[in-house]
């Protein structure tokens, strides 16, 4: 916090508090319901019996293991995949001068915009073509090469001084050493931020999941959520806000923790 | 041996890049101008028919008109919020880092689930929104199912969900600000109103420009809470481009017309990547 901080007008604070107060409105009605029996879902009683019921029906009406299981594999397969090449991809970005360097940065780039998610149509096809439909590779494969991440690592390298690497180099190390023991360890809080990052947008991630899988093996979660709540499925609202509870609570609990991270994580993904 | 390495270092990246970026970026091209294929007529050269195709067809006309006016209603009131929140949590008032919480929260949930909450708040009759709107005497109301309503029902959601996220952006951009151009407004006896109208929000200008593309580019993008809201209906009023693609390649398995609709999205998104190009190059945002 800074020093220089200038107190808020006291109407202003109020008004702060109350929008504050709206915006978390939504969520903390979801809690509400989730922890009441179903019939007071749409009435205020504050003396109401809390439950857990609804948690357990929500448990038992959908495959939550499942999804949980398969998102969890996704974004750690996505990461871990994403790691790997963005630290190849942007070290050779910013450290080697190779032929063609430019144009495939460039190049590279062009992902930022048009991302997976647009070119479902042919994406599909190629995933039929490859015998990837309904796998949780085929979830994951269109975002392993990440330009975001690619970029990042790129931004990160070029700031290592190039001193630090002769010094490895002297001691022996080979081209990849240098890459492991100097840039790597240096790039450390580069990697923490991209995870957050990774790691929200693909827990949250919807509609590529949805037309790539179709069974119960391969839906993440958001996926199966989308199913448990659709009107068609007849689950009561309180399950519904109980089941939705469960899916974003990994990310919410991290989040109340790490708040300070994920916003500057969030805001570096953001600004590119 | 450098171009070696540099080559090498790169080709586990470029190989899915190009995979899944650049080779489906061409055959939707490509494939715009043939015919879908079928078991007894097999795929033809077309030429522009599948965009003639485009121009005949009213539902194409509505989503592109339901995507400008769900971006003009989304865009200028998240903006606005965001800013509001941003002068707001940038000053000291009790309970800071909560309040700064409270808004941030609605990004880091999936669209999917908001859309599930939210879905409960314009339910008829047992809904929030109907039940607050009962107190007033109006008689309870299908939000969703009207196309007169339903737009603006989702524009609420995605200002609620996005507001926070533009927030930080507006955060960082004002702590970056000279302290003492306060002070010397301070000093000049300027209202509260009058210093953030002549000078804060002039020099939060590049932040505004920024968000304003990124917030366009996200529009495009998002159709996550149709698939639980509306399915794009009351007939297509609430259906937006990306949404249509997907219906027409996946349900109406026209996968042709879907890359002639897929060309349009891209060249969209091509020319708001120029503009936003072009103010990184002009260097308009803080680094």
């Amino acid at each position: 916090m800074r020093v220089l901080d200038r107190e808020l007008p006291l109407v202003e604070t109020a008004a702060a508090w109350l929008l504050a107060l709206l915006w978390v409105a939504p969520l903390l009605y979801a809690f509400w319901a989730a922890f009441h029996p179903a019939a007071m879902a749409t009435h205020f009683d504050l003396t109401g019996p809390l439950t857990l019921d609804n948690f357990r029906k929500a448990w038992t009406y959908a495959p939550f293991p499942r999804h949980f299981l398969n998102t969890v594999i996704l974004v750690t397969m996505i990461l871990a995949a994403q790691l790997v090449l963005c630290t190849l991809a942007g070290f050779a970005f910013a450290r080697f001068d190779f032929t063609g360097r430019d144009v495939a940065f460039g190049l590279v780039l062009v992902q930022l915009m048009v991302m997976p998610e647009v070119l479902i149509v042919e994406n599909y096809k190629t995933m039929a073509k490859l015998g990837l439909v309904d796998t949780i590779l085929g979830v994951g494969l269109p975002y392993m090469a990440s330009a975001f991440g690619i970029f990042l690592m790129r931004q990160t390298f070029k700031t290592i001084p190039r001193e630090l690497e002769e010094a490895a180099r002297v001691e022996g190390c080979s081209m990849l050493g240098v890459l492991w023991r100097v840039y790597v360890p240096l790039a450390r809080p580069t990697y923490l931020a991209y995870a957050l990052v990774s790691v929200s947008y693909h827990w949250n991630n919807f509609l590529w999941p949805l037309i790539i899988t179709n069974s119960v093996n391969t839906r993440p979660l958001t996926v199966g959520l989308a199913i448990f709540g659709a009107p068609e499925s007849g689950v009561d609202w309180a399950v519904i806000s109980a089941g939705t509870l469960m899916a974003v609570s990994p990310l919410l609990v991290a989040f109340l923790l790490f708040q300070r991270q994920f916003m500057q994580s969030f805001m570096q993904a953001g600004i590119k | 041996m450098r171009n070696v390495y540099g080559w090498l270092l790169l080709t586990p990246a470029a190989i899915l890049l190009v995979g899944f970026t650049h080779y489906p970026a061409f055959a939707t091209l490509f494939d715009s101008f043939f015919s879908t294929g079928t078991v007894v007529r097999p795929t033809r050269f077309v030429g522009l028919a599948n965009y003639a195709a485009l121009g005949d067809d009213p539902i194409f006309w509505q989503v592109l008109r339901n995507n400008l006016y769900f971006a003009a209603a989304t865009i200028p009131t998240s903006i606005a919020i965001a800013l509001l929140m941003a002068i707001w949590v940038n000053d000291r008032l009790p309970a800071r880092a909560l309040v700064r919480m409270s808004y941030f929260t609605p990004t880091i949930l999936p669209m999917v689930a908001v859309a599930n909450l939210w879905l409960f708040f314009y339910t008829p009759q047992i809904g929030l929104l109907d039940k607050f709107t009962a107190l007033f005497g109006v008689a309870s109301h299908n939000w969703l199912g009207d196309p007169s309503t339903v737009m603006g029902c989702l524009a609420l959601m995605t200002v609620w969900k996005e507001a926070g996220f533009f927030m930080i952006f507006y955060l960082a951009a004002l702590q970056s600000l000279s302290p003492e151009l306060e002070e010397a407004a301070k000093v000049e006896g300027a209202s509260r109103w009058y210093y953030f109208r002549r000078v804060t929000f002039p020099l939060l200008m590049p932040t505004t420009l920024f968000v304003l593309v990124n917030a366009t580019i996200n529009s495009f993008k998002l159709v996550d809470h149709l698939f639980i809201l509306t399915k794009g209906g009351p007939d297509n009023a609430s259906n937006l481009l990306l949404y249509y693609i997907y219906q027409v390649a996946f349900s109406f398995f026209d996968t042709a017309y879907a890359s002639a609709l897929t060309v349009v999205l891209l060249a969209l998104l091509a020319g708001l990547a120029i503009v936003q190009f072009q103010l990184v190059e002009k260097r308009v945002h803080y680094r």
